[in-house]
């Protein structure tokens, strides 16, 4: 059986707002039966606010994360692309840079610790596409999605810069996945494009701007929900899809499920345990599509 | 190194900073401002900061909006032909507009990142405070437009009124480690 270490970021985390795509990686994981060990005492990775605020104190909040990470051997997932990006970004200047490395270390030594490079970090599709596979995953599934059309989003921190699972402008990987699990995926030229991120507090007009390419991209090419493998892209297409529509006098009504939602609808796990209902526009036309009770 | 801002050159300031160093090797092509989503509302484009920059522009350059428009989409960084990498530029050069205190006054995403980073340095983002704290302290008349988003995100659980918290100890540890930090001074 797989083991990781498993950090799920303040979003997932029982607190945070996007704790569906928790829920629903901890459900998969078991019928794929593989072991996800939530990190002890973690704190929050800094994002990119930190990074733009106080770079050293920023590569320290990662390092302590990754240097207890390291007591336990395994390679470190997160289904967060800004904690993804941000840690691997830690390991690999830290690599490139003995300065900065021992300042780092330093900084950890007040703390009691020590970190020495070999936790690798990678995103729960990563993991789910090419350690657990597609095969693995397609022997699981009870209900195929029937050809139900799909705009596969991955965003952008989960392949760019590039740390090496997919494409970082042609990624293939959701696609793939989704056609495994007997849907369809839609063409969506935008499927690598920003959906705001953060700015949507700061810029909100600027970010509604990105937000509503995309669901026009996505409904343009006959998708009947999005899935998305980052909390804040979901948080910004699903609770600000009524903004959206408020702004530029749409009607946008398009579900926007976590991948691993999606994959637990076909293994015909129940909706509490994938918190379908966790989402604000509602996917009862998605599920009745597939013949899954009507939540 | 000289590391008063007063005579360093601002360039050699940048290209001290760990993945910056490659700003050198810039040929001005534009192909980070062509792909950046948000080019259009920059002061100045990528290009142009980099321009400025060798040109020793330094106020022009650290009190542009540029930088804060940066959405870390790592799209410039990735197609740079010269390896380049924007979007680190602009997050160091956002940390150094902080440092000379020439931070653009009419932005409100500098004011939500050190909000974020004051969070993060306790341990955890607490969402509901955290965007509560954000729009009344900036603008309250977001905060009255957010009503309808925060109501359906509370209504289905998605915002907590419990936060996260560190143990004691990690938490102590967590601050021992910044406070070190800070007494170290930057990455540079």
């Amino acid at each position: 059986m797989n083991s990781y270490t498993y950090f799920p970021g303040c979003s997932c985390s029982s607190e945070g707002g996007a704790k569906a795509y928790n829920w629903s990686i901890q459900a998969i994981s078991k019928v794929l039966d593989f072991e996800l060990r939530e990190l002890d005492d973690w704190n929050c990775c800094g994002s990119t606010p930190s990074t733009s605020v106080d770079e050293l104190g920023s590569y320290c909040l990662a390092a302590r994360d990754l240097a207890l990470a390291e007591k336990n051997g395994m390679d470190m997932v997160t289904p967060c692309s800004a904690c993804y990006v941000i840690f691997n970004r830690t390991n690999s200047s830290l690599k490139a840079y003995p300065k900065l490395k021992a300042k780092v270390d330093k900084a950890l030594s007040a703390g009691g610790l020590k970190y020495d490079g070999n936790v690798k970090v990678r995103h729960t599709l990563d993991i789910l596409t090419r350690d657990i596979g597609y095969d693995a995953i397609k022997a699981k599934v009870k209900r195929p999605l029937n050809g139900l059309k799909i705009a596969p989003y991955y965003g952008c921190q989960a392949i760019r810069p590039d740390f090496g699972f997919d494409h970082p402008e042609s990624p293939e990987s959701l696609d793939k996945l989704i056609t495994n699990l007997g849907g369809e995926a839609t063409p969506f030229p935008l499927k690598t494009h920003c959906c705001g991120g953060s700015l949507i507090f700061s810029e909100e007009t600027m970010a509604l701007e990105l937000t509503h390419k995309l669901l026009e991209s996505a409904a343009s090419n006959g998708a009947e929900c999005i899935i998305t493998v980052c909390p804040l892209c979901q948080t910004n297409l699903d609770a600000f899809q009524i903004r959206v529509n408020k702004k530029y006098k749409t009607n946008y009504k398009l579900p926007v499920l976590f991948f691993t939602q999606l994959m637990g609808i076909t293994f015909g796990l129940e909706e509490k345990t994938l918190g379908l209902k966790n989402s604000v526009v509602p996917m009862d036309k998605v599920l009745a599509k597939i013949g899954q009770g009507v939540v | 190194m000289d590391k008063n801002p007063k005579t360093v050159k601002l360039i050699d300031e940048i290209a001290a900073i760990p993945g910056c160093e490659v700003v050198r090797q810039c040929i001005q092509c534009g192909t980070c401002t062509a792909s950046c989503p948000n080019a259009d509302r920059m002061e100045h484009t990528p290009a142009q900061l980099i321009a400025m920059a060798r040109a020793d522009m330094r106020k022009e350059v650290l009190s542009s909006n540029a930088m804060w428009y940066c959405l870390s989409c790592y799209m410039c960084t990735v197609r740079c032909p010269r390896g380049v990498q924007p979007t680190g530029l602009m997050h160091a050069l956002e940390e150094l507009s902080i440092r000379n205190d020439l931070v653009h006054t009419h932005l409100l995403t500098p004011t939500m990142y050190r909000l974020f980073n004051h969070y993060c340095s306790i341990g955890s983002l607490p969402e509901l405070q955290f965007m509560t704290r954000f729009y009344l302290s900036t603008n309250p008349f977001n905060a009255w437009r957010m009503i309808p988003v925060a109501f359906n995100l509370l209504k289905r659980g998605r915002l907590s009124f419990k936060t996260r918290k560190l143990s004691p100890a990690g938490r102590k540890q967590l601050q021992d480690i910044l406070n070190k930090a800070e007494s170290i001074g930057g990455v540079a």
